[in-house]
């Protein structure tokens, strides 16, 4: 959907927001392209919400400028702003029908003959039998719909989304989530969500922007932040990660070689954000479902170039598809190893002496100086 | 012991039919004494049936007059009270300023306070001001004291108000007029009516306060009060009964319309 027309760009410069002596958002520069869904993912208080109400005008920032395409809307009140928001749950008006709920825009703004323009987007969220119901006769799920459809129908520039499915069950939340994403495909319009849902972001955003405390931590599309996290903040946050603390030795090609615990790991140096003088420190990081897991009896079989570690088995919870484990290593007493339930060893049961062996490519380097915890309380949101 | 397990069963439709009949009672009474023909002036015991009275409500000199008045009055204190508490009431929940916890509890003080020393200290405050007493000074009064009710009923709805509808109607190109319009106040209405009904009420029922501050001129509460002293005409029942009925009927037709307006849209 990436066009040349750029009136559907989201410009934010140096925009921050301070409560007193709090600051709820760091000056921040943002830009978001036409056509794209941007995701502001984050645990709550990390200034997403505020971020967005700035766009949309509710919240006035202490500094910078918001950009719609090429107008400086800074100073315009919400109601001259070319956008629209689903709000967390839904604020729908209960004395108004659906019909008047989602014609109230095109009312305010002066068009008259609203009917045709309501019908078919009532149709476009499948809602048109509920036309002459009061929200609160709609489940949770037509509600949301509902207010998709009030903001949709004004053809904003953006629509800005705030946790709108924050509210529903998960498999509700998965359905809608598809929906979201077909009707942003369909029309085109620049998507801003905010959500404290990591796989919502994954799953429906091109980009997603990592926030913590008023600040973005990292950028980038889905995948990549995944792959290559850049903080421990993102590294934790998204999904579960291994951080394991090594000392840096020697370079080989473009590879770094690290000591953890007595045993050599190697680590592609274009995957370290950390400066990486020998005799220093880093955080060596793997996902837990790139680990392999082998009885210690079977180590010889391991394939050269693998990056190992030894340990024993701590704990097993078998979840269906998998099976998770926690590995208790002289390098990290607590490793997380997810292994597919493909061909089981019945010999991984809890006391098992072990060997983790993964593909160096699957290794990324953090800066040691940071806290190792951070985004792990936050994650369970 | 069927009729033991009888009375378990039945027990709560037992006491709200009792405590009904408790509310009821002193209504059917001035209903019935509505239709009596008392030998004398005092229409206390029950003689014969007789329609006279009903056939002829302000047979009574000055009883319609102070019904009127009462009446009158009751409407501009409402008018008074409703726009006065409605406007105090939302800049309570919305503003926060200096002397917002103050004018809360001061807000509450006519409730609280006897009504006898108010009505004493407001006619002080009316004799020293060299008000003359009469219509508008009641009426002040009675604004007075109906306005911690309004903004209490008021307050309690603006207060459970999601203020997030607000900012989804500025969102959707409602400037602040038409926020207020349009959202704000269709949804704070059932607190501003409720307020309004019983400012209506407390006015139209006072009269303590209005005894004080009347000077020489006479509301329907003050005409039964002072011709209870000379005997009582079958005339304030026919009023008394009226009334009731004036209230029932609009409560059904409330009813009536919201039945028909629900149905409609579902």
């Amino acid at each position: 959907m990436k066009t040349t027309d750029n009136s559907g760009d989201v410009r934010l410069s140096g925009i921050s927001k301070t409560y007193g002596s709090f600051t709820a958002v760091h000056p921040l520069d943002l830009t978001v392209p036409q056509g794209s869904f941007f995701a502001l993912l984050g645990a709550s208080g990390c200034g997403k919400t505020t971020t967005l109400r700035m766009i949309a005008g509710l919240e006035e920032p202490s500094s910078g400028t918001v950009r719609l395409g090429d107008q400086d809307v800074t100073a315009l009140p919400p109601y001259k702003r070319p956008v629209n928001t689903v709000f967390q749950s839904y604020a729908l008006f209960p004395h108004l029908d659906v019909f008047e709920n989602v014609a109230f825009g095109l009312r305010r703004r002066g068009i008259k003959s609203v009917k045709k323009q309501v019908e078919d987007m009532l149709e476009l969220v499948q809602l048109g039998e509920q036309a002459r119901k009061k929200p609160h006769q709609l489940s949770g799920g037509q509600q949301q719909r509902v207010a998709v459809a009030r903001a949709l129908i004004n053809h904003p520039q953006v629509l800005l989304l705030d946790e709108p499915l924050g509210a529903l069950d998960l498999k509700l939340r998965r359905q809608m989530q598809l929906e979201l994403k077909r009707i942003q495909t369909e029309v085109g319009i620049t998507f801003v969500h905010v959500t404290h849902d990591q796989e919502e972001a994954m799953t429906m955003a091109d980009t997603v922007a990592v926030m913590n405390a008023g600040r973005v931590e990292q950028l980038g599309a889905p995948t990549d932040l995944y792959e290559n996290p850049q903080t421990t903040f993102v590294a934790n946050f998204l999904g579960t990660s291994n951080l394991i603390e090594a000392e840096v030795g020697t370079r080989s090609g473009d590879d770094i070689v690290l000591e953890a615990g007595g045993g050599k790991l190697v680590l592609p140096a274009a995957r370290c954000s950390a400066p990486t003088t020998a005799g220093g420190r880093l955080l060596v990081g793997v996902r837990p479902e790139k680990i392999s897991l082998t009885h210690a009896d079977d180590a010889g079989e391991i394939p050269e170039g693998r990056n190992r570690v030894t340990g024993r088995i701590a704990d097993a919870s078998f979840i269906g598809v998998s099976t998770q484990y926690v590995i208790d290593s002289p390098v990290c007493p607590e490793l997380d190893v997810y292994v597919q339930n493909i061909e089981r060893d019945s010999r991984l049961v809890p006391g098992a002496e072990v060997v983790l062996h993964w593909n160096p490519a699957h290794t990324f380097g953090l800066d040691a100086a940071q806290d190792i915890d951070a985004g792990l309380e936050e994650e369970a949101a | 012991m069927p009729f033991v397990n009888w009375l378990k069963r039945n027990l709560v439709v037992i006491a709200g039919l009792l405590t009904l009949a408790y509310l009821l009672l002193p209504n059917v009474v001035v209903t019935v004494f509505s239709f009596n023909k008392p030998n004398g002036r005092f229409n206390y015991q029950w003689q014969q049936f007789s329609t006279d009275a009903w056939t002829d409500p302000c047979g009574v000199a000055d009883l319609c007059g102070s019904l009127g008045l009462s009446l009158q009055l009751a409407v501009w204190a409402t008018l008074g009270a409703t726009l006065l508490g409605t406007m105090i009431a939302f800049a309570l929940v919305r503003y926060r300023f200096r002397a917002r916890g103050v004018v809360n509890s001061l807000i509450f003080l006519p409730m609280a306070m006897p009504e006898v020393v108010m009505a004493a200290s407001l006619l002080t405050l009316f004799l020293n001001m060299g008000a003359r007493l009469g219509f508008w000074t009641i009426l002040i009064a009675h604004i007075m004291f109906c306005l911690s009710f309004v903004v209490t009923a008021v307050k309690a709805r603006v207060m459970s108000m999601d203020p997030r509808l607000e900012q989804a109607a500025q969102d959707l190109y409602a400037g602040p007029a038409q926020t207020f319009l349009r959202v704000t106040l269709p949804i704070a209405a059932p607190g501003i009516a409720a307020g309004a009904l019983l400012a209506f009420a407390l006015s139209f029922d006072d009269f303590i306060i209005t005894n004080f501050n009347a000077g020489s001129t006479v509301t329907f509460p003050m005409f039964v009060w002072g011709s209870a002293q000379r005997g009582t005409p079958v005339q304030i029942n026919v009023i008394g009964t009226a009334m009731f009925l004036v209230a029932v009927l609009l409560v059904l037709a409330s009813m009536v319309l919201g039945n028909r307006r629900g149905r409609r849209k579902a």
